[in-house]
């Protein structure tokens, strides 16, 4: 009995209260930063392209809908040669932002993906790349990578010594 | 059998073998990285670390280096124990101090065993905040990729490059944490079995140079089980494939014949296959030479047209499958069938048959030479001619060291102990032969001699065996040395194309048998199909003389000839072959790459690679083995044995017409011969099923099968059906625990490095759990075999010098050639000549002499070879611009004067791929 009285009570209540629907596309709404929407590439902050095409995006995504083919760069740093997600399968999970380990590849607010032909879902990687540093301003990989590029010799990553000259008596 | 107990479980283990491999036979998860089971323990990494205690009372312990401790009866260990773990965390927490942060842009992430170990003792931050060491990378070379600062210094490479296949150019440098693994300078990898660093390594130090170009992750590559046809040893080998492009070659275990290892041109001698230089459709010769491609159907209606109630000849390959030559053999008849050798090897392969059918030396696996404890090779460069053999061989003459140990009661896995005590005390090797051989750094006596010599020592040490003294003492002392041994090894091959070394080394087998010896007796022979081919023509007749350039002579008398994956220029002096062309018979061929016999022929189909298609290989163990497709054959390209059979149905050929399946012309060529009646033993058939499953080419974390072909069209299609076979082109499946033929790829939970392969083999080292793949298909009914000594003595005038064949790894393979990373490792074709020679003639390493033989002359670059026998010359075999040269030529050498000194050239191979 007290428990019915209380049911209609509640409903009585939110007949006064703002309604939380809003008028949706004219009213938009607002979705954090960190809202699961439309996937990105990214660059670092010098510019460059972040993703390095390890494939643990691939790897990670539950319905396998990124594919991607690694090709390597004059000084030996890897790219992707395409990288293609087929965004008439993908579920906005977010498991590949998460495997990311460059935070190349990141969710965007953006939820507004509507196609009248389901080929135009697939997104190639000219689609994909945007010029920006997304959620993360300051990464680049391959300053942390022991890994040599055009503009880092060895041993000029983060933490790391000048490279051990193997001939030297020196201990 | 001792009883062990671990963390109190009673474990019955092996006399002799250490708590590494009693734990991991048990099925226990024992970290672990210097231990190899090919290379035994040096105790260097400390990382299979578990606790021992005195007795049960005993509840401290002592923490031990499982692999360094021999099991003993009643011992005591805890794996569990919290101080091992802490103290196995603890190494790989150290080990990772200096690692980079760069596992995303790998070539050994997702199969990096550093990477399962580090998971498996549960470390995860590093607390160290001091610098990480850094080195430079050297270049290696086109197929090793070098990246030093991921070192573990666990030293598994260097005790493979050197010890295990002796190679000189790869050492440990510098001390404490400045310890580095390279060579002295930057420069090629000198090792024919440079490659297997790659599956060495537990990390990135040495990756796959031409798979990082095109590179995938192990998850996401599509592998089925093969066999490697770049000679005739007939290696395992598991061929990766993404996006329609076969992307690395990688070992598979096969526990008697290549074990862990690969040679270099097995490991990257497939480029080939994504060659530019692929047929992709069928053509029909146009009146101006140039080709109109056509469908497929068209092709078949065109052929059967030429073919069909018409007198048609066809020209096998020992290259091609068994399958594709029986087939083509029951086309056109017997009677019109050439087995597509060249005179000289069809006679010599002939004479090979006859012997292993009657021989009472046993045909030895690689496994089994390995046993041998005395060898005599003839006439052969086995590192070049069947490298995994070699590999074989140099651990054979380990025995010695082995023999010492089990005096001194050290076990053989002990590798630091042992090689300490014999230092260099080696089983005899006697390696007789016209030039340097890449082993007469292991032979304990090598003795140069002319083929004819060579043969004329075999039957000397034959005679000598038989108790007869010779004048030779030479040959007397190595006669006395197979005397002494038990089981002696004798090897020769076709390489030299001389039939009487061949029948020597019989001879001196089969003597060694009467003497009670258990004796073996390796042939070697060219390609990965000659013996198979062999078997199939074999009539029990000696000399039946189907040859190419026979057919040739009588090709105006024919309608068609039908060319199986066969380049003729290989088999005969090209003015021969060239009647075949000239005549107005219509020629039919089907092979893989572009190559002037499909040039000159009026219709071309564009055949399946050994990737792409599946059969059967007889190796020169008479061993046949089967490969299975990887992956789809794109484009119109078809297996061969698909288009003999669509030819076949077009002629209503009736014997043929029923064949529908695989199985079912594996059935029908195992009828055809009483030799080949295994053949349906070789692997399991089609409606085989694991657990009711199909065995999976994908590997369960496949990716982008949705978004993979999205780029054409975002329908999916259906994966394709694979209905000849028990594998699938699917992740789904079951790969555990099948027959040892039908493994893709090895992984286990936890162990995604190649090191799960320890879960598919019932022991440490032994043979896989489905047992070891292939069926051997030649029994000898152990008469003997006696062959007719031929002695051939050349006149030779003054000034002329004796041809000998130098074959290459790289080099003198026909298919292998065409990868890019391979030619130009190849070099350019050379005459080689001795020391003396070479300043009789004036030249100098890279100088040009002009060889004249009859009345070609060929410009050549001059090598210079240490040992070199007496009024020899050797030349580069098997490449394209010396073919028309023959082992046993005599020519004359001038210099070259007009010698243009090629400039170095730089392929492009090293492209992008920075390695400083």
């Amino acid at each position: 009995m007290l428990s019915e009285l209380r049911t209609i009570w509640e409903v009585l209540k939110h007949t006064f209260t703002k309604a939380e629907t809003v008028q949706y596309p004219e009213e938009m709404p607002y979705l954090s930063p960190r809202y699961r929407g439309r996937i990105v590439l990214t660059r670092d902050p010098d510019g460059e392209e972040r993703c390095v095409a390890c494939n643990l995006c691939a790897a990670v995504c539950p319905v396998d809908c990124i594919a991607l083919q690694k090709d390597t760069r004059e000084d030996g740093t890897w790219y992707p040669e395409f990288f293609r997600i087929n965004f008439s399968r993908c579920i906005m999970c977010g498991m590949c932002e998460e495997a990311c380990p460059t935070y190349a590849i990141q969710l965007t607010p953006d939820f507004e993906m509507c196609e009248y032909d389901r080929q135009n879902m697939v997104y190639e990687k000219e689609n994909l790349l945007i010029n920006g540093v997304g959620k993360y301003p300051d990464y680049n990989f391959y300053r942390v990578s022991g890994m040599q590029t055009a503009t880092k010799d060895k041993g000029q990553a983060k933490n790391e010594a000048a490279p051990i000259d193997p001939k030297s008596l020196l201990p | 059998m001792p009883t062990i107990y671990i963390d109190d479980q009673a474990l019955e283990v092996a006399q002799g073998e250490n708590i590494l491999e009693a734990c991991l036979n048990a099925g226990m998860d024992l970290p672990y990285f210097c231990w190899h089971p090919a290379m035994g323990s040096i105790g260097s990494c400390r990382q299979c670390a578990l606790v021992q205690y005195q007795n049960e009372e005993d509840t401290k312990g002592r923490i031990v280096m499982g692999c360094m401790t021999p099991v003993t009866e009643g011992a005591r260990f805890s794996l569990s124990a919290d101080n091992a773990g802490e103290f196995r965390e603890a190494v790989v927490e150290s080990l990772m101090l200096n690692h980079p942060h760069d596992c995303p842009v790998c070539g050994e992430g997702g199969e990096c065993h550093l990477q399962d170990m580090t998971v498996m003792v549960g470390h995860r931050d590093r607390r160290y905040t001091g610098k990480k060491n850094t080195h430079r990378n050297q270049y290696l070379g086109p197929l090793i990729h070098h990246e030093m600062n991921r070192c573990i210094t666990c030293y598994r490479c260097e005790r493979y490059y050197r010890d295990y296949a002796g190679g000189k150019d790869l050492a440990a440098q510098a001390s404490h944490d400045h310890v580095y693994f390279g060579r002295h300078e930057e420069g090629v990898l000198q090792s024919e079995f440079s490659g297997n660093l790659v599956e060495v390594c537990p990390t990135g130090v040495f990756t796959d140079k031409p798979f990082l170009k095109h590179y995938s992750r192990k998850w996401d590559l599509q592998s089925a089980p093969s066999i490697c046809s770049g000679c005739a040893v007939g290696c395992n080998i598991a061929p990766g494939e993404r996006y329609g492009r076969l992307k690395r070659v990688h070992n598979r275990y096969n526990h008697e014949v290549n074990g862990y290892f690969l040679c270099d041109r097995g490991r990257f001698g497939s480029g080939y296959i994504n060659s530019d230089a692929r047929l992709d459709y069928a053509g029909i010769k146009k009146p101006d030479g140039s080709f109109m491609a056509v469908h497929q159907q068209q092709a078949i209606d065109t052929a059967v047209g030429w073919i069909k109630n018409k007198k048609v000849a066809g020209i096998g390959s020992p290259r091609a499958s068994l399958e594709a030559n029986y087939l083509l053999r029951e086309l056109v008849g017997a009677a019109n069938f050439v087995p597509g050798f060249s005179d000289r090897e069809a006679a010599i392969l002939s004479t090979i048959v006859r012997t292993l059918k009657t021989t009472t030396a046993a045909n030895p696996s690689i496994k089994q030479m390995e046993a041998a404890d005395a060898i005599l090779i003839l006439g052969e460069d086995v590192t070049n001619t069947a490298p995994r053999v070699a590999l074989g061989l140099r651990q054979s003459v380990r025995n010695k060291a082995f023999e010492l140990a089990a005096q001194m009661g050290l076990p053989q896995w002990q590798d630091a102990a042992v090689r300490n005590l014999a230092q260099d005390q080696r089983s005899p090797m006697i390696i007789v032969s016209a030039m340097d051989t890449r082993l007469d750094d292991v032979a304990s006596q090598c003795i140069s001699l002319p083929a004819d010599d060579i043969a004329a020592f075999g039957y000397g040490v034959a005679k000598a065996l038989s108790g007869e003294k010779m004048d030779d003492e030479a040959v007397n002392q190595v006669a006395d040395i197979l005397f002494a041994a038990n089981s002696p090894l004798v090897i020769s091959g076709t390489s030299m194309l001389h039939e009487g070394i061949i029948n020597s080394a019989v001879a001196v087998a089969e003597q060694l048998h009467t003497s009670g010896k258990s004796s073996m007796l390796s042939l070697c022979v060219a390609e990965s199909n000659s013996l198979g081919l062999a078997l199939l023509v074999d009539d029990g007749q000696s000399d039946r003389a189907a040859s190419i350039p026979k057919l040739a002579k009588r090709a105006s008398k024919l309608d068609a000839v039908i060319i199986l994956e066969n380049t003729l220029e290989r088999r005969g002096a090209s003015g021969e072959i060239q009647q075949l062309f000239d005549a107005d018979s219509k020629v039919i061929s089907m092979d893989i790459l572009e190559n002037t016999t499909l040039g000159n022929s009026d219709l071309v189909l564009p055949a399946a690679s050994y990737a792409e298609s599946q059969g059967t290989l007889v190796s020169s163990e008479g061993r046949a083995q089967r490969y299975f497709p990887v992956y789809q054959p794109s484009a119109e390209r078809l297996p061969s044995w698909q288009w003999l059979l669509k030819l076949a149905a077009g002629c209503e050929c009736s014997e043929l017409a029923e064949l529908e399946y695989f199985d079912q012309v594996v059935a029908a060529c195992a009828n055809s011969q009483p030799a080949l009646a295994q053949l349906v033993d070789v692997a399991p058939l089609r409606d085989y099923r694991n657990q009711g499953l199909k065995i999976p080419r994908q590997t369960h974390r496949y990716s982008g099968r949705t978004a993979m072909n999205a780029g054409v069209s975002v329908h999916e299609p259906q994966q394709p059906k694979d209905t000849q076979s028990p594998l699938a082109f699917s992740m789904e499946g079951l790969n555990r625990d099948e027959p040892a033929s039908l493994i893709p790829y090895v992984w286990s939970p936890g162990w995604n490095s190649n090191q799960s392969l320890q879960k598919f083999q019932a022991e440490v080292d032994g043979p896989l759990k489905g047992g070891t793949s292939g069926a051997h298909l030649i029994s000898s009914d152990g008469l003997g075999a006696v062959q007719p000594q031929v002695s051939v003595t050349a006149n030779l005038k003054p000034h002329q010098w004796h041809l000998v064949p130098v074959h290459r790894v790289h080099g003198s393979d026909e298919m292998s050639i065409n990868t890019d990373e391979v030619a130009e490792l190849a070099g350019r074709p050379f005459i080689a000549i001795g020391e003396k020679l070479a300043e009789k003639l004036g030249v100098v390493e890279g100088d040009g002499l002009l060889v004249t033989q009859h009345k070609a002359e060929f410009s050549l670059e001059v090598k210079i070879l240490s040992r070199v026998a007496k009024n020899c010359v050797g030349f580069s075999a098997g490449y394209s611009e010396t073919l028309e040269l023959q082992p046993g030529d005599l020519v004359t050498l001038v210099k070259d004067e007009s010698w243009v000194y090629p400039t170095p050239t730089m392929i492009a191979t090293d492209r992008g791929a920075a390695h400083v």
